[in-house]
């Protein structure tokens, strides 16, 4: 069981009397990309500061390479930290900071500046030795704290929204470069984010988090194809969530009532008894809004008013509001529609594209 | 951008007007005293003169210049240390607590040095609180008569000082970036190799600062070796009060706060020099 390198065991934490982290578990091997996904407040920092030693747990433990770890001090387990705020040391250079862990173990100066060299020619920074730390830009400062963070060689390196503070056409390169070095270096990583795309392009494994616990953890594409929760599929998916009584299970299909239509979800586990109420998980680039009666549409599509069109993201966004007040949002590629809002119009989708998601326990 | 700053300039000259009046202005002063002749019992003759300046190579002066350089380093080495762990602590309170210790720091300056230099009295005098407390825990068995010695004195320093000093340390310590001792901390330094090499020098400035407004008010706190040193400690302040104010030899005393103003610049250039320290907190 213990070939893990990381593990989380049921840790709890609470700030007054605010609980930040009910009850979270963990396991990482070697070489994993975990990403901790989930909104701001939801305690994924307070989870990697417990790893890191910043913060003890009230309750819970911290294994690291077979070692409980949980009241080690910082400084005596083998983690290293990327920090949201970079946190170089202004009175320091640029080798002197990436030096720092060397030379606390006291490496020899020789040894100390090839490592620094190798650290900056890894996070293509070559020659930056020199720099003060107020003269570089925000990515550069970057891969400085990320080459500080990786030059002692760290069994686990933890990301807090390392890429957070970017532009966008920053971020999206330094997610490629990160990745790549996370292969090349073969260092498990823990990499916090609230952006589901980040998380999705980097990680092997996610872990979406809400009010201090774990609401999925499963590889990218379970999160992504098979949610568990209505929370995760908005989250990561931002999918449509609609309610529907059970009227029918049969081929794979299930068919739900609504009092404005039907719609159809595929099976997947065990058939939901007849007149329960089961939540459904369709993502916007899977729902088909036409206006009534063409060819093609199930015999009783879902009939909604359109309530808004607009682009976002380089997408048409069409949304729909249903008799209960769900609101259902199409995108499509696409210039525009000859819809138009407070239409009254078909909402359907075919039943692959649809999953069944528990509800929201809370909100 | 131009009438921006004539505006400006506009605004701040009533204060250089008032410092080239009220500080230049009795240095100026000052310096063509030193060069004066006494004239009579209480006068002060035109005549130009160097002899006020050998006057203090004489034994009796030079002692007093270095006792009272050793005494203002002594006072400000040990406000150093109670000082600075002072500030850098109580920069790490919660706000509330802050606030709290700030307000104590305060509160004695509502009342006058000298006053509360007379509290001390009541404490170091023989059979005074101090004695009282040594003998009642049975730590001595007679009264030390620590009053009127050089360790009261050297106390009423580090008390009358050492505020300037937390406040120093506190201002520097409150903009140190807590998460850059984490991060030390993360890379592998214990506590206090994180202190040394993160905390310490980031609130370095705090410490020059402190450091000066701590030794140059003590080279002029002559009252404090008046009140709790009688006639045994003299320092140089005490030197110029006398001929000033029981020997009415102003030239002489002119000169020889010339040379305790220089001296005092003497050592902050060197201090300056040694500690590279180009900004200080609060200062400059």
């Amino acid at each position: 069981m213990d070939s893990a390198l990381l593990r989380l065991e049921n840790l709890e934490k609470s700030f007054g009397e605010t609980r930040v982290l009910r009850g979270v578990s963990l396991s990482a091997d070697a070489g994993q990309f975990i990403t901790l996904l989930g909104p701001s407040g939801c305690g994924k920092t307070t989870t990697l500061r417990i790893i890191a030693g910043l913060e003890s747990p009230d309750t819970g433990k911290v294994w690291l390479d077979g070692r409980d770890v949980t009241s080690a001090e910082p400084n005596k387990r083998d983690v290293n930290t990327v920090f949201q705020s970079y946190a170089l040391f202004p009175h320091m250079t640029v080798e002197d900071n990436i030096g720092y862990g060397l030379r606390l173990r006291r490496k020899p100066k020789a040894e100390i500046r090839r490592a620094v060299k190798d650290a900056l020619a890894l996070v293509q920074l070559d020659g930056y030795e020199k720099r003060m730390t107020s003269e570089l830009s925000g990515g550069q400062s970057q891969r400085i704290a990320i080459a500080r963070a990786v030059i002692g060689n760290p069994k686990v390196l933890l990301l807090d929204e390392p890429l957070g503070a970017l532009d966008y056409q920053l971020r999206r390169q330094m997610q490629l470069e990160l990745k790549r070095l996370q292969k090349q270096l073969g260092i498990t990583f823990i990499y916090i984010t609230h952006d589901q795309e980040e998380a999705l392009n980097m990680s092997d494994v996610i872990a979406v988090m809400r009010n201090g616990m774990f609401e999925q953890l499963g590889s990218v594409s379970e999160i992504y194809d098979a949610p568990k929760t209505a929370y995760v599929a908005r989250f990561v998916g931002n999918a449509n969530i609609v309610s529907g009584v059970v009227k029918d299970v049969s081929d794979g299909v299930i068919t739900l009532a609504r009092s404005d239509g039907e719609m159809s979800v595929k099976l997947t586990g065990a058939p939901p008894e007849r007149g329960a109420t089961v939540h459904a998980a369709v993502r916007g680039e899977n729902v088909q809004i036409e206006p009534l009666g063409r060819d093609g549409q199930p015999p009783e599509p879902i009939v909604g008013t359109i309530s808004d069109k607009r682009f976002a993201g380089g997408q048409l966004r069409i949304s729909v509001t249903l008799s209960d007040g769900t609101e259902v949002t199409a995108s499509r590629h696409g210039i525009d529609s000859p819809l138009a809002a407070g239409e009254r119009v078909a909402v359907w989708w075919s039943p692959d594209h649809a999953v069944t998601v528990e509800g929201d326990n809370e909100a | 951008m131009k009438r921006k700053r004539r505006v400006s300039i506009a605004a701040i000259l009533p204060m250089y007007l008032f410092t080239l009046l009220f500080v230049l202005g009795p240095l100026i002063y000052m310096l063509i005293l030193s060069f004066a002749s006494r004239d009579g019992q209480w006068g002060v003759s035109a005549e130009f003169t160097l002899k006020n300046y050998p006057r203090m190579l004489e034994p009796i002066y030079l002692r007093t210049f270095w006792n009272s350089i050793k005494l203002s380093l002594l006072s400000t080495l040990f406000v150093l240390l109670i000082g600075y762990p002072f500030g850098y602590f109580m920069a790490r309170l919660t706000k509330k607590w802050r606030t709290i210790a700030m307000l104590l720091l305060i509160i004695p300056f509502w009342t006058s040095t000298l006053m509360r230099l007379y509290g001390w009295i009541i404490f170091f005098r023989a059979n005074g609180v101090f004695d009282g407390l040594l003998m009642g825990l049975g730590l001595t068995t007679a009264p030390l008569k620590l009053l009127y010695s050089y360790p009261a004195v050297v106390v009423g320093m580090i008390y009358a000082l050492v505020p300037f000093m937390i406040y120093s340390v506190y201002s520097s310590a409150e903009k140190l970036d807590w998460r850059l001792v984490e991060a030390a901390r993360d890379l592998g330094a214990s506590g206090f190799r994180a202190f040394l090499t993160v905390s310490l020098p980031l609130t370095a400035p705090g410490i020059f600062s402190g450091v000066i407004l701590t030794f140059v008010p003590s080279m002029g706190l002559y009252f404090i070796a008046d009140v709790l040193g009688g006639n045994k400690i003299v320092l140089i302040g005490n030197l110029i009060q006398e001929q000033l104010v029981k020997l009415h030899d102003w030239p002489f005393a002119a000169a020889m706060s010339v040379v305790l103003l220089v001296l005092t610049s003497v050592f902050l250039f060197l201090y300056r020099r040694v500690t590279k320290s180009d900004s200080l907190e609060g200062l400059v």
